[in-house]
């Protein structure tokens, strides 16, 4: 049976973590490849990085982080942030990323999914979409869920869908920093309806906000940064609790 | 010991290069056809399509090479399909060294999403390939899969069970991708190298 994915996000800035990372072990707590190691031994199905800063200088430093993450992490990992060409999906891809998540540049050019996919499969490709719940409904924000849009949230993961997406990183908003639970109802209506996976993201506190996830919101994976980094929720212990409550996992 | 990898229009290869590079095996992604015949051990990786993939394969002469070799071999996810019969992506015919039909995944039931993207078991025959492999999770993604037919030596479950391993002689295959799947895909690609 397959198994839902528990998922790290690491933010990336100038090819380093942002937020501190608070593990004992940890010898350079600014090092994403030690702590992209820490988590693939502690249990974590797959990584995502977010390069929070992504200009075109930093490009090259996050193209350099790829090739040593994936020379030294044997499980598969997203790239995003900023990516808005062909040419910078084909570095990151070929330095070794499994897959890249794009995100206002898809907004401002949808052709851009169909482009991608074309290019490199579907299943490279991973459209995130940031919601925010405004007078009734849900609305995609972008650059870092700061602008509006005119795009229902729906609507757009049916056409990101029908172009060509392989997957969605659903981050509602409203939720993430909370640690109040995930966005589960928009979750699910996206799960249920799409035929593609889908990553629920924000919001994420307890075991029992991850199993609400993926028994009542249908998620497919769950990501979380903070309670991770800061080790308020172990991987391991928490995979555990998942099983128990009888949600495939990867133990 | 001298690994080739094989060069083709398939995706991205880096992290099987990778992934032989932390057991200590410097690879040679190469599309030469000598360099193939006389390496020790030679691996058919890659993600992509069919049809594409094979007009690759043929262009290069090495449908020819690929089919007649006889050190261990071992095919990773397209690679897998590329040696069945035939495949249904693009309707194409493929290598033939399993004799089996590479079909894609229908929906029938709520809840399965295609592609099959994540972790799930591979329940295999034992074998050598297979040795001191504790924890038999393995990373896929595909949207084609293999049937299961005599040549099967680990079944995989997604909607309905499929070769997640397959083996003739010297050619074994395996729909997952090792060189993601942590410590026990590391250790299907050592006992590979150790064939």
């Amino acid at each position: 049976m397959l198994t839902k994915r528990i998922i790290p996000c690491l933010d990336i800035k100038n090819g380093r973590t942002v937020k501190g990372i608070n593990f004992v072990s940890l010898v350079d707590a600014g090092d994403p490849v030690e702590q992209a190691a820490i988590y693939s031994d502690a249990g974590a199905d797959e990584l995502v990085f977010l390069d929070i800063t992504a200009t075109l200088e930093n490009r090259k430093t996050l193209v350099e982080l790829v090739r040593k993450v994936a020379s030294k992490i044997n499980i598969p990992f997203t790239v995003g942030g900023g990516i808005s060409q062909k040419e910078h999906v084909s570095e990151l891809l070929n330095a070794g990323a499994d897959k890249v998540s794009v995100n206002s540049a898809a907004v401002r050019d949808p052709q851009l999914i169909d482009r991608l996919a074309a290019s490199f499969g579907s299943q490279c490709i991973v459209v995130a979409i940031d919601s925010r719940y405004i007078e009734g409904h849900d609305i995609v924000h972008t650059h870092g869920g700061s602008r509006p849009t005119e795009l229902e949230t729906m609507a757009w993961a049916q056409e990101v869908e029908r172009r060509g997406a392989g997957e969605i990183l659903l981050t509602s908003m409203d939720h993430d920093g909370t640690k109040k639970g995930f966005a589960c109802d928009l979750t699910r209506k996206m799960s249920t309806t799409l035929t593609i996976p889908v990553i629920a993201s924000g919001g994420g506190g307890s075991a029992a906000h991850f199993e609400e996830v993926f028994n009542g919101g249908k998620a497919d994976a769950a990501l979380a940064a903070s309670i991770f980094h800061f080790h308020e929720v172990d991987i391991m212990d928490l995979k555990k609790e998942l099983q128990a409550a009888n949600i495939p996992m990867r133990i | 010991m001298k690994v080739a990898v094989v060069k083709y229009n398939a995706g991205n290869v880096q992290s099987v290069i990778y992934a032989l590079q932390r057991l200590g095996v410097n690879p040679l992604h190469t599309e030469d056809q000598q360099e193939i015949r006389t390496a020790d051990k030679v691996i058919f990786p890659g993600q992509g399509e069919a049809s594409s993939a094979m007009d690759y394969l043929r262009s290069k002469g090495l449908d020819q090479v690929l089919t007649s070799l006889t050190q261990p071999f071992l095919g990773i996810c397209i690679g897998l399909q590329l040696m069945c019969r035939h495949s249904e992506e693009g309707d194409t015919d493929c290598l033939g060294i399993f004799d089996l039909e590479v079909k894609r995944f229908k929906v029938h039931q709520h809840g399965f999403k295609v592609p099959h993207m994540g972790w799930n078991r591979l329940e295999t025959d034992n074998s050598q390939l297979f040795q001191a492999v504790e924890n038999p999770f393995m990373y896929y993604v595909h949207s084609y899969y293999a049937e299961v037919g005599i040549e099967t030596t680990g079944i995989t479950d997604y909607i309905l069970p499929f070769s997640g391993a397959l083996q003739k002689d010297n050619y074994y295959a395996v729909q997952a991708h090792p060189e993601k799947s942590s410590d026990a895909g590391q250790t299907i690609l050592t006992n590979f190298l150790n064939i």
